[in-house]
């Protein structure tokens, strides 16, 4: 097997164990992933408790199960945000031009200076911070390499001949942009999702792990090391068994990117 | 250069300016009264009349925010209202643990991910070149602040080697300080030193597919010239693209590192000011944060042109 194709298959063996845990979690879980239970305080992973339990007593695989839910659910729209945006922000710039493109990108810059965290303080100080803010944070942060990659794209292939003759039989802007022009653009914009979508994950857990993401409420894997930071000298499994989670899922998205990049390459895909 | 440095300059300016009026004009949107925000439900009449006027809310924004900018560019960022002192002097203050945090981390990532990129790339294709892939792909996957758990784990909890957490001050005991910033600084450069070795090694792979670095080979020019004459400085204006992005990285990256071993740093102090609904002082360290990173991809620009001539004149 070829690099290509190892990294597509380990990235989605990854993805598809977070998928299907999180899958799982809706349907079954083996504990309550909130009952204190202080019988079991700091258990050690066992048959009963697969990962072990924290200072509560609570399950960790429970918890890590719907950890999985929150990363992907946060991770995915916060992706989707900055997608849809940066893709009609860059697209627009692009195919327009001039001033239009000069200002858009300007604006498109600024988001440079505020990756995530700093977008999520900001954020966290006008509105409460939670899922939310953090969902925005990092959809905002990501927007400029979206709006870029589509700008680029958009600005290549605008002087392609069938696009030339697509206008030439009388094809409206909004016709020649998403029929001509945006299928071209598109696997540049897949393989940034999957890699986004790793950043993005890592991003989640560490607002959650600062109390900027996930309410102290909900699991989720960046809570679940804020809270065992406490409690490290007492047993190792609460803060080692969520960062676990969070790499492979994170190395999950990377490498089904780089896959993707290579596969749909022509070049590299032989 | 000169107008191409010109040009630059500007666009970084007004990149800065769209910043400050995004940090201002985001807490203009705080729900409500921001007064009240700040001092609660029970607040006495008077009171939130005169903090709204310490708070400059009784002029209108766009002059409040001219106002302000002013302030920043004299040195006055006004004041903080948890601790009552200017803020520009609380930030001043905590960029002592932030700065060398950040800068130690990236230097740390330099001295690893530069040769290992670069021993990657000479060596493709034989059994070491993967090894080095994998493991930056792995690393890269490893949350900094998870990283600063497992270091407090192992070198504070089992060994006892190393304090878990906190700083006693540069003018207190300066080996002190250097020993608390140690495993911060292992925590948050090991995982860009990850990142940048990959991006090293691509970059010197491209450069090493190039026709010139063939034809240096080809009249028989000795490999260790070759690398080190033609194809290093050319790889360099990637690498110092890499080298801004990881210094960017790794600032940001302070603000949850210092959470995690309770550096007193400008992250650390942000974030109690979100909690203390301290405007003044969350404001300044943000534009701090943003006016950093326009100034980091300035430099990188700047260097570009000194590195490539081609850019210059372009």
């Amino acid at each position: 097997m070829n690099g290509t194709r190892l990294n597509l298959v380990i990235g989605g063996w990854f993805i598809g164990l977070v998928v299907g845990g999180a899958l799982l979690s809706f349907f079954w879980l083996p504990y309550d992933p909130n009952r204190l239970d202080f019988t079991a305080q700091f258990a050690r992973p066992s048959l009963e408790h697969l990962f072990g339990t924290d200072h509560f007593g609570r399950d960790l695989f429970s918890r890590v199960l719907l950890g999985a839910r929150g990363t992907l659910y946060v991770g995915v729209i916060a992706v989707g945000i900055a997608l849809s945006l940066g893709c009609v922000l860059g697209a627009v710039a692009g195919y327009v031009g001039g001033v239009f493109d000069e200002v858009i990108m300007r604006l498109v810059d600024v988001l440079y200076a505020f990756p995530a965290i700093l977008m999520a303080l900001l954020l966290a100080a006008v509105y409460s911070p939670g899922t939310l803010t953090a969902m925005i944070a990092i959809g905002l942060a990501t927007v400029p390499i979206f709006a870029r990659i589509m700008r680029a794209s958009v600005l290549t292939l605008k002087e392609r001949d069938y696009v030339e003759a697509s206008r030439a039989l009388g094809a409206g802007h909004g016709r020649v942009l998403v029929v001509s022009i945006l299928p071209g653009a598109l696997s540049p914009i897949v393989v940034q999702a999957s890699l986004s979508l790793a950043i993005a994950v890592l991003a989640e857990a560490a607002l959650s792990f600062l109390g900027l993401g996930t309410p102290p409420d909900v699991p989720s894997w960046g809570n679940m090391l804020r809270e065992a930071q406490g409690f490290m000298t007492l047993s190792p499994y609460p803060a080692v068994v969520p960062g676990i989670a969070i790499m492979l899922t994170v190395l999950g998205w990377s490498l089904l990117g780089d896959g993707l990049r290579d596969w749909l390459d022509p070049i590299t895909r032989r | 250069m000169l107008a191409y440095l010109t040009r630059r300059l500007l666009t970084a300016l007004v990149s800065v300016v769209l910043a400050s009026l995004l940090v201002f004009s985001a807490l203009l949107a705080v729900p409500g009264d921001p007064a009240a925000l700040i001092l609660g439900m029970n607040a006495q009449p008077e009171a939130l009349a005169a903090l709204r006027i310490r708070l400059g809310l009784d002029v209108p924004p766009a002059q409040r925010y001219v106002a302000w900018l002013g302030g920043v560019v004299r040195g006055d960022w006004g004041e903080s209202l948890q601790f009552g002192r200017p803020v520009a002097a609380l930030i001043w203050a905590r960029l002592g643990v932030s700065v060398p945090l950040a800068l130690g981390a990236a230097l740390l990532a330099c001295l690893i991910a530069l040769p290992l990129g670069i021993w990657a790339a000479l060596r493709r294709g034989t059994a070491t070149d993967p090894v080095v892939i994998v493991a930056s792909q792995v690393g890269a996957a490893i949350p900094s602040f998870w990283l600063g758990l497992l270091l407090i784990l192992f070198f504070a909890v089992e060994l006892r080697w190393l304090p878990a957490g906190g700083f006693p001050g540069w003018e207190r005991s300066v080996t002190g300080s250097l020993r608390a910033l140690l495993l911060p600084v292992l925590a948050l450069g090991l995982g860009q030193a990850a990142v940048m070795a990959r991006l090293t090694r691509a970059a010197m792979l491209d450069v090493l597919a190039q026709d010139y670095v063939r034809t240096a080979r080809a009249k028989g020019l000795p490999m260790r010239k070759v690398i080190y004459e033609h194809a290093l400085r050319n790889a360099l204006v990637t690498i110092v693209t890499i080298l801004g992005l990881s210094l960017t990285n790794v600032f940001i990256g302070s603000i949850v590192i210092e959470q995690v071993f309770a550096l007193p740093g400008l992250g650390r102090m942000a974030l109690t000011a979100i909690g203390n609904r301290d405007f003044p002082l969350l404001q300044g360290a943000i534009l701090v944060y943003a006016t950093t990173i326009v100034l980091l991809s300035f430099l990188v620009d700047v260097s570009y042109g000194l590195l490539d001539p081609r850019i210059r004149y372009a």
